[in-house]
């Protein structure tokens, strides 16, 4: 049995202008969760909720075993929480902030402070009004980690970074799941990287979870069929297709439950398949949000014509 | 323990625009290492976990490599003891043979649709190792 390191069931959160809905999420300790979402569709507010910081209307929040709200200050002991609003103070140092965050947190490990402090090339003696963005990021993880949190939370810790930055900071998130018992949530705007490390996948949309799997079967589900048609030839019906583009003889099938059937059913009806491509978590995040936006219903017929 | 994960030298290079799944990059040079003796019958792998933290890619795509692996018999894993080349000393022949299976294949397919028949299928391959041979002597110092 797999322990959750985060467990949303049902979370619903009501503003005049803004609603998340029924929000299912669930996050096994030692694996990566990808949080992908347009601006706006969300994800802070559901981070919000998982920090505690805002109360859901309804529904369960469980964080390492804590029912969150209520049990929020015995829950972050063991969060590390990184986010581009959490202000460090201007006027000190680096090495203030790690004597005061040492204070607080028993488990402060220095050797890995010290690590840390060496590979994002940062100085402990700077002020912080005199670092750059990438080395503020890079402080405010090194702040968390060197703690030894079992779960980071980070809200888009890639934002803005430079391609070295971005390289380091990967490899430190990485890093930390070498231990089995460590567990990281992160949200992004930035597909290659959620593609890159995540194992879990969660794609938010105006206020709703669209789409959440291991990323492997995920990947696995989308494919682009390219197909050549003989005149006067009509396509089957086939389940899980959101898309269908290109031209009436040349047409593209974008295909979120793909089967190696389907490629054998467009053959007999007589089309040729010019090729079957894999698609990048980029390109399917964008059709999974087109194709629910343009036709809200049809995507909800396909999918129950496949259960029937 | 914790610096030597990162710096682990695994030389398995993870490209994204490659448009292949990363997990079948990371098979494919697996299996070329075992093909070219760099890691031999029997010798243990990095876990899961490690090379993931190496490569920088998640855990979950390590892990579906390795299972395909050991499907296709290239690797053994026992649990709770990691993972090992399989024990085979016939493993590194029998994957430079399957990887000439595929190329032979892919070129029939070729030839068909260029309408050749099999004899000017077999005449263009020979040919073609005849023009390599005579390229690797003409290199030859004298």
């Amino acid at each position: 049995m797999t322990h959750l390191s985060v467990h949303f069931t049902g979370v619903s959160k009501r503003y005049p202008h803004f609603s998340l809905d029924d929000i299912d999420l669930a996050l096994p300790t030692g694996s990566i969760m990808g949080f992908v979402g347009a601006n706006g569709a969300g994800k802070s507010t559901t981070i919000r909720i998982l920090m505690g910081l805002v109360h859901q209307d309804s529904g369960s929040v469980e964080v390492l075993g804590h029912a969150m709200p209520a049990d929020q200050a015995a829950a972050k002991r063991d969060i590390g929480f990184v986010s581009e609003d959490m202000r460090l103070y201007e006027a000190a140092t680096l090495a203030w902030h790690m004597k005061f965050i040492q204070s607080i947190f028993p488990r402060w490990d220095q050797r890995y402070a010290d690590n840390l402090l060496r590979r994002f090339d940062l100085k402990p003696q700077q002020k912080i009004k005199g670092l750059s963005h990438g080395q503020r990021v890079k402080a405010a993880l090194l702040l968390a980690l060197a703690r030894r949190p079992r779960l980071l939370v980070l809200d888009e810790p890639t934002t803005g970074l430079d391609p070295v930055a971005r390289r380091e900071v990967l490899a430190e998130l990485m890093a930390v799941l070498i231990d089995e018992q460590r567990t990281i949530f992160f949200s992004s705007q930035n597909t290659l990287d959620v593609e890159q490390i995540s194992d879990q996948i969660a794609f938010i949309d105006r206020g709703r979870i669209i789409d959440s799997a291991n990323k492997e079967i995920f990947l696995d589900r989308w494919r682009r069929i390219r197909l050549m048609l003989p005149p006067d030839t009509t396509l089957p019906r086939l389940p899980g297709v959101v898309e269908v583009g290109g031209s009436s003889r040349l047409p593209v099938l974008t295909i979120n439950q793909f089967d190696p059937a389907m490629v054998a059913a467009c053959q007999d009806a007589g089309a040729a398949v010019q090729s079957v491509d894999a698609m990048t978590l980029e390109e399917i995040f964008v059709a999974n949000v087109q194709s629910r936006r343009d036709h809200p219903v049809a995507v909800s017929e396909t999918t129950e014509s496949v259960t029937a | 323990m914790y610096t030597q994960y990162i710096q682990m030298d695994t030389s398995i290079v993870i490209s994204q625009s490659d448009g292949r799944p990363m997990y079948l990059q990371i098979m494919e040079q697996i299996k070329q290492k075992v093909a070219v003796g760099e890691w031999p019958p029997g010798e243990e792998i990095p876990s899961i976990r490690a090379l993931a933290v190496a490569l920088r890619v998640s855990v979950i795509t390590v892990k579906r490599a390795y299972l395909e692996l050991e499907r296709e018999g290239v690797i053994i894993t026992q649990h709770g003891k990691g993972s090992l080349v399989a024990p085979d000393p016939g493993l590194a022949p029998r994957l430079y043979d399957r990887e000439l299976e595929d190329h032979l294949e892919h070129a029939a397919r070729i030839g068909n649709l260029l309408g050749l028949t099999p004899d000017d299928l077999a005449d263009r391959l020979r040919d073609t190792s005849a023009r390599l041979t005579a390229e690797t002597l003409a290199k030859e110092p004298v």
